[in-house]
């Protein structure tokens, strides 16, 4: 196999305001003293007048956006994941959610691969809570191409939405011609009939990995890229959820709230399905390596093919 | 407009918040009483606004960052043309569009969503950012409450427009000295408010009498004067004022009257209308 590519899409996030900036005046960006972390110092540098560092008070920066977006500006936040829809939830859901401003969230350093920094930095909850917000939209892209689409689509969608990054670089899947984002659709990235793998974020890559390696074990694997947590292409998800028989959902994310409870909370009521939910198990992460974390918490493709297989097999 | 007029628009507010909150047997009287002079001067005086075009963009931006004293605000903007005084009656209502709190979406006139304590002055700070950024005119203002600054969201604020030398941002703080649980000062005290400010760079007004029109006047004409720096302005207010039941006790602060207070409530203003078109 190639060498194959790999960004983080915090990386995407940051060149893509940019672009946007160039083309759209009423782009504004803030920060809380992350803008090199968050990678939105490219926006910093391209446009200094549009960039405003609130300094670490990320419940002020959620109201100063929602303040910007008032009068007409089209304002991207940026902290990580923690304590953006962790400490400034309640002002995401009061100042930006109840008038539904146009405010775009962006979430960098979510889940456990921000690695080292350990469990006080590792957000496996923002999901849970933004999807809980009347009118929010939840996107959580897989790799650089589809997080690039995705901050695209964020802008020219009119209300709040949740833009989740990742720190680690991760491998670029959707780098194709005929790739098309479309905000609230899922993607079939493998057709399958014995099981349907319903993915978000970057367990993407390592589910289509894990689909390979059942198949080898005789299991058709159908392989569904979720970008949009919130709204959910139900219809996607129910039809996959029929034609397979069991579902197993992989996240970045607790098994409490995220992906796999939205998907439950659709098949529950329309297409009662045997589903795995397989995330971070109620449970803090730990300092260490993202690779290696990924690998102890069972989300590479060894640790949800090895899941997937207990699944089957009980 | 002259002081008698304010005065007279003042009185006629202050009825329609008393109608209000007893028809809603719920509300907020007290801080939207002491408040009232403030709201009547904004609105009837201060701020360029069009009840006709409540949307236009280059319209003076208020924010009631203490959102709980909406009573004064919906009677202000009721009285001010942005919508039937009639409809005050309906506050707090099932199916109303006046909620408990501010509600831009709904509210002609409402700037912001409001009513989670701090948050408002956020959003007035970005409102003033906003017109910095495009080169706009217009002025932003935000009325604070003096138990609400003991939200650090609103130092994480004041921080902000300080150090962004937002010169178009006025923040009113409603000193009345009394917050749910008892007086501020042994609530958790936040004194020196003006002194905070101060120190966040803020050009600060302390407003003796903040139900007086002239020394109302006096300090917005004063904060017209300032280059450079947001303003505050510290309203020394008295909670409840101009229902003498109500005034400085803190058991009115959320409290509706019920129907024999609100007729006392309302003799005495009437009275004191009538007091006020002798003059």
């Amino acid at each position: 196999m190639s060498e194959v590519k790999k960004i983080a899409t915090r990386d995407s996030y940051g060149s893509t305001l940019v672009e946007l900036g160039e083309k759209y005046e009423n782009l504004v960006v803030l920060d809380a003293d992350l803008a090199a972390a968050t990678k939105t110092g490219m926006f910093k540098n391209a446009f200094p007048e549009r960039h405003f560092n609130c300094g670490i008070a990320e419940s002020n920066m959620v109201g100063i956006a929602a303040g910007l977006a008032a009068a007409g500006k089209v304002p991207f936040v940026s902290s990580f994941a923690m304590f953006v829809a962790g400490r400034a939830f309640e002002q995401i859901r009061n100042s930006v959610g109840y008038p539904h401003l146009n405010v775009k969230i962006g979430a960098t350093h979510a889940g456990i691969s921000v690695g080292e920094d350990g469990a006080t930095h590792q957000c496996n909850e923002d999901i849970a809570l933004m999807r809980t917000i009347p009118g929010m939209v939840v996107i959580n892209p897989a790799d650089d191409v589809e997080a690039r689409a995705a901050v695209k689509a964020a802008y020219e969608y009119e209300g709040p939405v949740y833009l989740r990054f990742g720190r680690l670089a991760v491998p670029v899947i959707n780098d194709r011609p005929d790739y098309h984002f479309e905000l609230g659709k899922g993607v079939v990235l493998k057709e399958g009939k014995d099981l349907t793998i319903v993915a978000t974020g970057l367990t993407v890559a390592p589910s289509l990995e894990a689909a390979q390696m059942l198949e080898k074990d005789g299991v058709s694997v159908k392989v569904i890229n979720i970008h949009t947590i919130k709204p959910l292409d139900e219809e996607l998800i129910v039809a996959a959820a029929k034609e397979t028989g069991k579902v197993v959902t992989v996240e970045e994310h607790s098994i409490i709230g995220g992906l796999g409870s939205a998907v439950c909370d659709c098949l529950s009521e329309k297409m009662p399905t045997l589903t795995k939910k397989i995330g971070i198990r109620d449970v803090y992460g730990e300092s260490g390596p993202a690779l290696e974390l990924l690998h102890k918490y069972e989300l590479d493709a060894e640790g949800i093919y090895r899941q997937i297989k207990e699944f089957l097999n009980k | 407009m002259n002081k008698l007029e304010l005065q007279k628009v003042a009185n006629e507010i202050r009825k329609g918040i008393l109608t209000g909150v007893h028809s809603a047997k719920a509300g907020h009287p007290g801080g939207s009483l002491s408040a009232a002079d403030l709201f009547t001067y904004l609105y009837f005086e201060e701020m360029n606004i069009d009840p006709k075009n409540p949307k236009k963009q280059d319209r003076d931006r208020f924010v009631l960052s203490k959102g709980h004293t909406a009573p004064g605000l919906y009677s202000t903007l009721a009285h001010r043309g942005y919508f039937p005084t009639e409809d005050l009656k309906t506050l707090r209502k099932v199916g109303s569009y006046l909620q408990g709190h501010p509600d831009m979406k709904h509210i002609p006139g409402v700037d912001m969503s409001s009513g989670s304590l701090g948050q408002g002055i956020s959003a007035a700070v970005g409102m003033a950012l906003s017109a910095k950024i495009s080169n706009e005119s217009y002025h932003v203002y935000t009325l604070l409450g003096d138990g609400e600054i003991q939200e650090g969201q609103v130092w994480e604020a004041s921080m902000f427009a300080g150090a962004n030398h937002l010169d178009n941002l006025t923040v009113i703080v409603d000193n009345n000295g009394l917050q749910i649980d008892g007086k501020v000062e042994e609530v958790c005290s936040p004194y020196p408010i003006d002194k905070k400010f101060e120190a966040f760079n803020f050009y600060t007004i302390c407003l003796e009498d903040g139900n007086d029109f002239d020394q109302i006047r006096a300090a917005f004409e004063e904060a017209k004067t300032v280059k450079g720096k947001p303003v505050a302005i510290i309203a020394k207010t008295v909670k409840g004022k101009g229902v003498s039941f109500m005034e400085n006790q803190v058991s009115w602060h959320g409290k509706a009257p019920n129907d024999a207070e609100y007729e006392t409530a309302m003799a005495e203003l009437e009275k004191a209308g009538e007091a006020l078109c002798q003059k």
